[in-house]
């Protein structure tokens, strides 16, 4: 399934070369006929965050402070973790912990 | 649930709701806008100039930023604002702690250690901020402080017992009595909404934590402030409720506000926060205005008062270096 990531707010650190949009090919995880947010963001972690994970992740979730918006839609309206993907979605992370 | 459209009317109309209900402005005043460069001081700018437009509050808007000195952090926040002065086309001054006190934060911290920094920068930028208005000739300072900022502030302020803050931080406007008042009129706007509003309107801000900024107390504050809002994100108003009903006992000493007797700033000291700070950094005495003898407000113990008057009179003796340009 072909996703269009995009990180914001300084999350975008914590990736290879600081890039803000990442354009990647996810799977579902075995046992799961859909790919969901849940199984995204373990994908994330795995595969494109470098270094301190932690301010991206928080237990099974994103930290607290990171917005998630799934085709320009807010991720708590759409379902949150269970929220199903399909392929060409946009998702993006926006962090909040900085400075006003 | 709204949609894009629809969110944007809803946000710039409680915005102008409370700027109306707490009659924050007048028409024909000047105001500067205190602008870091970051979410919540660009997104002011916008929505500040946008309503000012729209509604004809008659107002003469300026963009103020403060120079810290902070390499890699506010040389490029700095860029930002000097961008948002032409997008939106709001006259821009920048003051520094270099032409004012001497030190940036940068040399500061090389002479404190990483600990108490936020402290020296949140004192030294208050006053940063009052001088660059008045050298604007502005009548107020807003600021773009919001709810979780508000939220954060006040539990910090509960954590450390200072009760005289704890009366005063959820005050949408400030200083009413001193030179220059200022206010907050995104103080029951929620974090998550700014950010949302400046994505969606693609509007230009800086976003990286201060490099200093890791060690400060108040991340604690934010942390559970964040956890809270998860599970219910009613919370941080409901804080902000509390907050403002507060009534302290009568029985609690406060500090009585005079004024700095070197520099005349407004102060509960006999020497304002920013004069102990400066001295202590020029006399090689970081920690100087930091820790017990400096506290005041409820539950002082004798000793401590005693203490703290002790140090001032050492205080007293002699300032060195620079004091600030301007004598309020």
């Amino acid at each position: 399934m072909h996703l269009t990531l995009e990180f914001g707010g300084g999350l975008e650190l914590l990736l290879e070369k600081s890039t803000k949009v990442h354009k990647v090919d996810v799977q579902p995880r075995d046992g799961e006929d859909k790919a969901t947010m849940k199984g995204l963001l373990s994908w994330v972690k795995s595969n494109l965050v470098k270094e301190r994970p932690e301010m991206f992740i928080k237990d099974d979730s994103v930290r607290p402070g990171v917005l998630v918006l799934i085709n320009d839609c807010d991720w708590e309206l759409c379902g949150g973790l269970d929220a199903e993907l399909e392929d060409k979605d946009v998702v993006v992370f926006i962090s909040t912990l900085h400075g006003g | 649930q709204i949609c894009r459209e629809c969110f944007y009317i809803v946000f710039e109309d409680e915005i102008h709701q409370t700027i109306v209900d707490n009659n924050l402005f007048k028409a024909g005043e000047r105001v500067a806008i205190g602008a870091s460069g970051g979410k919540d001081s660009t997104v002011l700018a916008y929505v500040l100039s946008e309503l000012n437009k729209r509604h004809k509050y008659g107002l003469d808007l300026f963009l103020l930023s403060i120079d810290e000195g902070i390499t890699g952090y506010r040389d490029d926040s700095l860029e930002t604002v000097k961008r948002n002065e032409l997008q939106y086309g709001l006259p821009l001054k920048i003051v520094s702690y270099k032409d004012l006190y001497d030190w940036t934060m940068d040399d500061i911290v090389k002479a404190i250690g990483l600990k108490n920094n936020c402290t020296f920068c949140g004192v030294f930028r208050r006053q940063a901020l009052d001088r660059g208005a008045a050298l604007l000739k502005v009548d107020k300072i807003v600021t773009g402080h919001n709810a979780d900022d508000i939220a954060e502030t006040v539990l910090l302020n509960i954590l450390r017992g200072d009760i005289a803050r704890l009366s005063r931080c959820t005050f949408i406007t400030t200083g009413e009595d001193g030179p220059i008042p200022r206010c907050k009129p995104f103080k029951y706007t929620y974090e998550k909404e700014i950010v949302m509003y400046a994505y969606f309107k693609k509007l230009d801000y800086f976003s990286t934590e201060c490099i200093y900024s890791p060690n400060a107390y108040r991340g604690f504050a934010r942390e559970f402030i964040k956890d809270l809002e998860r599970m219910r994100p009613r919370a941080i108003l409901d804080i902000i409720t509390s907050g403002e009903n507060f009534r302290i006992s009568t029985t609690t000493r406060m500090p009585e506000q005079g004024t700095c007797e070197r520099c005349g700033y407004i102060s509960s000291q006999k020497l304002c926060k920013a004069c102990v700070l400066l001295d202590g950094l020029n006399r090689g005495l970081p920690k100087l205005g930091i820790g017990r003898t400096a506290k005041v407000g409820a539950g002082a113990d004798g000793s401590g008062e005693q203490q703290g008057k002790r140090a001032e009179r050492r205080n007293r003796s002699s300032l060195q270096g620079k004091h600030g340009n301007l004598d309020f």
